[in-house]
């Protein structure tokens, strides 16, 4: 679902953020990102959500690769993926069910559909009472979760989280990791960036692990690769 | 419980669901339009100070050259109205009787290219200068009447050239009994030149005032953009395109120049209210009928649409400048 092949992202000449990465992830499958901060993690999302082009190698998001896309088919690729974020991003102006309902809006879906699917999400994330609240009203768990039910509500193939637990604490970070193993289980592929070894341990999941840009362990090495060294 | 209130016209709407996906698509787009629509208007409202600012800038912008297009139509319309019936008029010898002038004046109007002729005795001609001159007491002073007969002389159509007209002059001229022939064409010329270099300087003013109007609206609509930045982040995030980007601020741009419209409409309304009566009394004294055309309600729908299409454009420009520039990468975290 998500494959990275020979990627190397240099932002100017003194400053490689990645180097040479090689992995792939299948469909339904769930990893961990980690590293020391400023080691790749959020370039490598950032390339998969083509926020950034890399400098060199292909990096391949269902099929497609995203080196050769033009500017104009992006939206099109990030329709299918969904992004969690630490600080998630809500929308204050608008309700809970206004800031899920955003990316059903961005395709165009009927209003009857949005209901359904905005509740569903909502549902899953065990917020169908609070639709109607203003996001500012929530605790930072809830906020998270309304993020969670944004980026799910679109049923993508694709779900990045980054940092998703940075600011909770252990007992809602198991939770919503509980969340994303439901996820991969029917299908999606989820990749989640952390710092939180803790959760890692406990998950016990395939785990990429970055250092100064290179993948030093979880890769999956391809022939004449130099990915997972 | 908010559950219940939102699933219940999904049910209603249900029986609908079999219809062709491209229709369905179709609906939600122009559904979406017009939410989009109301919730542009709706966000003008809720600063209403600010927008009507933006909306007098703009009244007053579109309401200027309007204004002196209208002024120039009126008067254009005075010059060829002129134009068209330039009349000769030929003053007689002060000695002529009444019935000479009378004969005169068949004799004239017998000819083959002569359309009308009024004759003006001297006795009303005296009543009409004592009535708009204002200078009843002065004329009272004087013994008896200054002023000649006057033959106003209306050529046909055929022999209004400038030939033809002077040999109408010539053939008048040639008579005895005539002291005087005035053509009023010079006077007219001269208005018509007049008439041409400040519709070229209104065009000009026009058009750089569109161009404020562009900017100003550009400028509200940046502002716009900055204060929904979040906004156009997560849009861009979770897959909205350009297009729907834009949108909201295309809106905004379209609902400015419809106020704009609206009041450049009501300032010209008002100008033309506060105007009328001193410029009838003006053209009453020249014996003319000009009066200062308003806006037809054509007119005033122009106005608006060039208004909202100005509105629009200024969004567009302020749009492609700034919201290519916001772009999703830094919210991710370095």
């Amino acid at each position: 679902m998500i494959e990275f092949r020979q990627v190397t992202k240099r932002y100017d000449s003194d400053h490689t953020a990645l180097r040479q990465v090689n992995f792939s992830l299948d469909r339904g499958e769930l990893a961990f990102l980690t590293g020391h901060s400023g080691a790749g993690k959020s370039t490598l999302l950032k390339l998969v959500m083509v926020m950034e082009r890399p400098s060199a190698g292909e990096v391949v998001v269902g099929g497609q690769v995203l080196n050769r896309l033009p500017r104009r088919q992006i939206p099109y690729i990030r329709r299918h993926i969904g992004v969690v974020f630490q600080n998630h991003q809500l929308l204050f102006d608008r309700t809970v069910y206004d800031n899920v309902a955003m990316p059903l809006e961005v395709v165009g879906a009927s209003p009857r559909d949005m209901g359904r699917r905005v509740r569903a999400a909502l549902d899953k994330v065990g917020l169908l009472s609070k639709e109607k609240m203003n996001p500012m009203q929530l605790s930072g768990g809830e906020q998270q979760r309304v993020g969670i039910a944004r980026a799910v509500v679109n049923k993508p193939p694709v779900l990045l989280a980054d940092e998703p637990t940075g600011n909770l604490d252990p007992e809602l970070s198991a939770d919503i990791m509980t969340l994303f193993g439901q996820f991969s289980q029917v299908g999606v592929t989820v990749l989640i960036a952390t710092h939180d070894i803790a959760l890692i341990q406990a998950m016990e999941r395939r785990t990429l692990v970055l250092d100064h840009g290179r993948l030093v362990s979880g890769g999956t090495p391809l022939v004449g690769g130099a990915g997972g060294r | 419980m908010a559950a219940d209130l939102h699933n219940k016209p999904d049910s209603v709407r249900g029986a609908r669901a079999s219809k062709a996906p491209w229709k369905q698509q179709a609906e939600s787009y122009f559904k979406h339009h017009r939410k989009v629509a109301q919730d542009s208007a709706r966000r003008m409202w809720r600063n209403p100070v600010a927008s009507l600012m933006t909306w007098a800038v703009m009244g007053v912008a579109l309401a200027l050259p309007v204004a002196l297009l209208l002024l120039l139509a009126s008067i254009d319309g005075v010059s060829t109205g002129w134009e068209s019936r330039a009349r000769v008029t030929a003053y007689l010898d002060m000695g002529i009787s009444l019935e000479t002038a009378q004969r005169l004046a068949e004799e004239i109007g017998s000819d083959g290219r002569i359309d009308e002729v009024i004759l003006v005795d001297r006795d009303q001609a005296l009543e009409e200068f004592r009535a708009s001159s204002g200078l009843e007491d002065a004329l009272d002073y004087l013994e008896e009447n200054p002023l000649p007969h006057t033959l106003l002389v209306t050529p046909r159509d055929q022999v209004r050239s400038t030939e033809g007209v002077q040999g109408l002059v010539r053939f008048i001229e040639g008579m005895d009994e005539v002291a005087q022939v005035q053509v009023d064409l010079g006077w007219l010329q001269r208005l018509n030149a007049i008439t041409e270099l400040l519709a070229r300087a209104v065009w000009a003013l026009s058009l750089l005032l569109a161009a404020a109007v562009v900017l100003v609206i550009g400028n509200t609509v940046r502002l716009a953009i900055e204060s929904r930045r979040d906004e156009i982040l997560v849009a861009k995030l979770v897959g909205g395109t350009d297009a729907f980007v834009r949108r909201p601020f295309l809106y905004t741009g379209a609902w400015f120049g419809l106020g704009g419209g609206v009041v450049a409409w009501v300032l010209l309304e008002l100008a033309l209210w506060w105007l009328s009566g001193p410029i009838e009394r003006l053209a009453g004294l020249y014996h003319s009928d000009f009066g200062l055309t308003g806006l037809s309600l054509d007119g005033a729908a122009a106005l608006i649409i060039i208004a909202m299409l100005l509105g629009w454009l200024g969004a567009w420009v302020a749009v492609k400048r700034h919201l290519d520039e916001i772009e999703p990468g830094e919210i991710a975290g370095a």
